[in-house]
């Protein structure tokens, strides 16, 4: 090995180590920026390398280079663009398309090893080479799929059709099969019916998951972009593509965990899909009747402004209706009275992992306010007031009880408060189909307006009340 | 024996358990940053797809040089770029209530405050 092969293989290890370190100092949000400067260093440090390697080697082509350039430039400017643009609600969306981009990178850079290297190919590549085309190909149409049905291009809903667990076994054994194959025969033309299996497996794999299910989905896909990547490290012998190819398999692998455990179910059930389209609605094991309370903005001003303890709990509902500036504003206003407010979020608030922490962040609210459940279920106790808008089933004390779609989903204890306002559109039903036990609750006033009017009425409702 | 991807194989797991050891404490607060930043992170792909423009040399390995580089690019700085704007709206404390209702004219030059509302 040359001194030249030896010092950018060093340089590789720092890049890899300056991604480890970014990713510890992500640990607390004091912190976080400067992690991410880190890691942004490393990465530069990392193509700087790579383009002394080309350089140094003097092999490329002049088109080579024009190709190779142009193409980083295209993609800088969309990936500079999207990101400076996007609203914080669509964050999933993009986050999306970055592992679909990614992973297909991944499955590029086995597609061109492969079809270069030919017959002369050693098995043990092979096997690596076709595992990046698989994963890579999977998540790049997988995440396609899972971006347009965040941002409602395609129907959030479960899309199935009979059989379709038939095709999907058909298309694995395909690629697998096939795969195998190749490892013993290396064949470019059979190749391409690979690549085209695993593109098709990725779409029939995410279309049937439903909507609420999202938050799984992108943290699984993120995992294996990660893997795709580790792999393609494999195929061109770099330890950085290998470490950061790991490391972002280790952190979807535990947000997928995290995700699906907050929802109370397996990854199996999640990727079998159809959540929400079953007789889950048939399942309330003896849910009380009862009537429902409505409250008026005066009365739910008042409970608020003399109130020693607010809880507020933020779901889905109050980003979709783009009232985090009305909701930080109200609490501002409640918190110069005195009275103490925290938000109470739940792993899955939101469409992706944390969605709801950056919506709130981005309308203002201070981090420290921002509690997870375990370390504001016992405070619920001694609230005044629970504040929930646009959450529904992660309140619904059903979950407790065995026999409904929901039981033993970690929820918020939200009942415990001493008295609850919901701000809702309506009695509609949240993704799992039930009744909402905590409306009926004797305790519960229902506040029934879109959240961002309601939010607004009720800031300036507190103003007149108390000068 | 393949030494050199028995090493490679011993790279790849150690960095799973390194990841799992420093990912697992991240808090909940932050995971869509932390999202974010593994994304940017699985960037680099870029290295491997700017390795194949070297080794191109017809037509379908210049388009396939030409969309690895384009897609690699668009993930490691869009990546970077949108984690970084994330983590530049975590605060310990807010910005006074008085410099956000003069519509985004604020403490931090140039937050968007105004612009969503």
């Amino acid at each position: 090995m040359s001194d030249f092969a030896w010092t950018i293989q060093i340089i590789y290890l720092l890049a890899a180590s300056c991604f480890v370190f970014g990713l510890h100092l992500m640990n607390t949000p004091a912190t976080a920026r400067r992690g991410n400067q880190v890691s942004t260093a490393g990465m530069a440090v990392a193509i700087a390398a790579t383009l002394a390697v080309i350089v140094h080697d003097n092999l490329i082509s002049a088109t080579g280079w024009i190709v190779m350039i142009a193409g980083a430039l295209v993609g800088s400017a969309l990936g500079l663009y999207s990101a400076r643009n996007v609203q914080m609600t669509a964050m999933p969306q993009l986050v999306s398309m970055f592992n679909a981009v990614g992973g297909g990178a991944a499955a590029l850079v086995g597609i061109h090893d492969y079809m270069r290297s030919g017959a002369a190919v050693s098995a043990t590549m092979s096997v690596t080479t076709l595992l990046d085309v698989i994963i890579g190909g999977v998540t790049f149409s997988g995440s396609i799929i899972a971006a347009g049905k965040l941002q409602g291009v395609i129907t959030s809903a479960p899309v199935t059709f009979p059989g379709a667990r038939v095709v999907n076994l058909l298309l694995a054994v395909v690629g697998i099969g096939l795969g195998g194959y190749l490892i013993a025969a290396p064949n470019t033309a059979l190749l391409t019916i690979v690549i085209v299996a695993a593109l098709v497996f990725g779409v029939s794999m995410v279309m049937p998951i439903g909507g609420a299910d999202m938050p799984v989905v992108i943290s699984l896909l993120n995992a294996f972009t990660g893997t795709a990547v580790a792999m393609a490290g494999f195929v061109i012998g770099n330890w950085a593509m290998i470490i950061a190819g790991a490391l972002v398999g280790a952190s979807g692998g535990i947000l997928t965990k995290l995700m699906a455990d907050a929802m109370n179910r397996s990854i199996r059930n999640i990727m079998l899909g159809g959540f929400g389209t079953g007789d889950a609605a048939a399942a309330i094991a003896g849910g009380p009747g009862g009537d429902v309370k409505a409250i008026a903005a005066d009365d739910a001003a008042i409970q608020l402004a003399y109130a020693s303890k607010v809880i507020i709990v933020p779901g889905y509902g109050l980003a979709a209706a783009q009232a985090q500036h009305e909701v930080a504003a109200l609490a501002e206003l409640l918190e110069s009275r005195g009275v103490e407010v925290s938000y109470a979020i739940h792993p899955v608030a939101g469409r992706m992992p944390g969605h709801m922490n950056v919506l709130l962040a981005e309308a203002n609210v201070p981090y420290p306010q921002l509690k997870e459940m375990d370390e504001i279920n016992p405070e619920f106790a001694r609230a005044d007031v629970a504040l929930v808008i646009g959450a529904n089933d992660v309140t619904n004390p059903a979950a407790r009880r065995p026999g409904t779609a929901i039981s033993g989903m970690p929820i918020l204890d939200v009942d415990q408060a001493h008295s609850i306002i919901v701000i809702k559109r309506s009695m509609g039903h949240g993704y799992a189909g039930i009744d909402n036990e905590l409306y009926v609750d004797p305790k519960t006033s229902m506040y029934f307006a879109d959240a961002r009017k309601a939010l607004t009425e009720l800031a300036s409702a507190v103003k007149t009340l108390v000068g | 024996m393949y030494p050199a991807l028995l090493v490679d194989v011993a790279i790849f797991v150690l960095s799973l358990w390194v990841g799992f050891e420093v990912i697992s404490k991240v808090p909940a607060t932050l995971h869509t940053p932390l999202m974010s930043a593994a994304n940017s992170i699985h960037g680099i792909v870029l290295a491997g797809a700017m390795l194949i423009a070297v080794t191109a040399h017809n037509a379908i390995g210049y388009v396939i040089a030409f969309l690895a580089a384009a897609f690699a690019a668009a993930n490691v700085v869009g990546g970077y770029v949108v984690t970084g704007r994330m983590l530049k709206m975590f605060r310990r404390r807010p910005i006074s209530a008085d410099t956000v209702a003069a519509n985004g004219s604020n403490l931090n030059g140039h937050r968007d405050t105004g612009r969503s509302a």
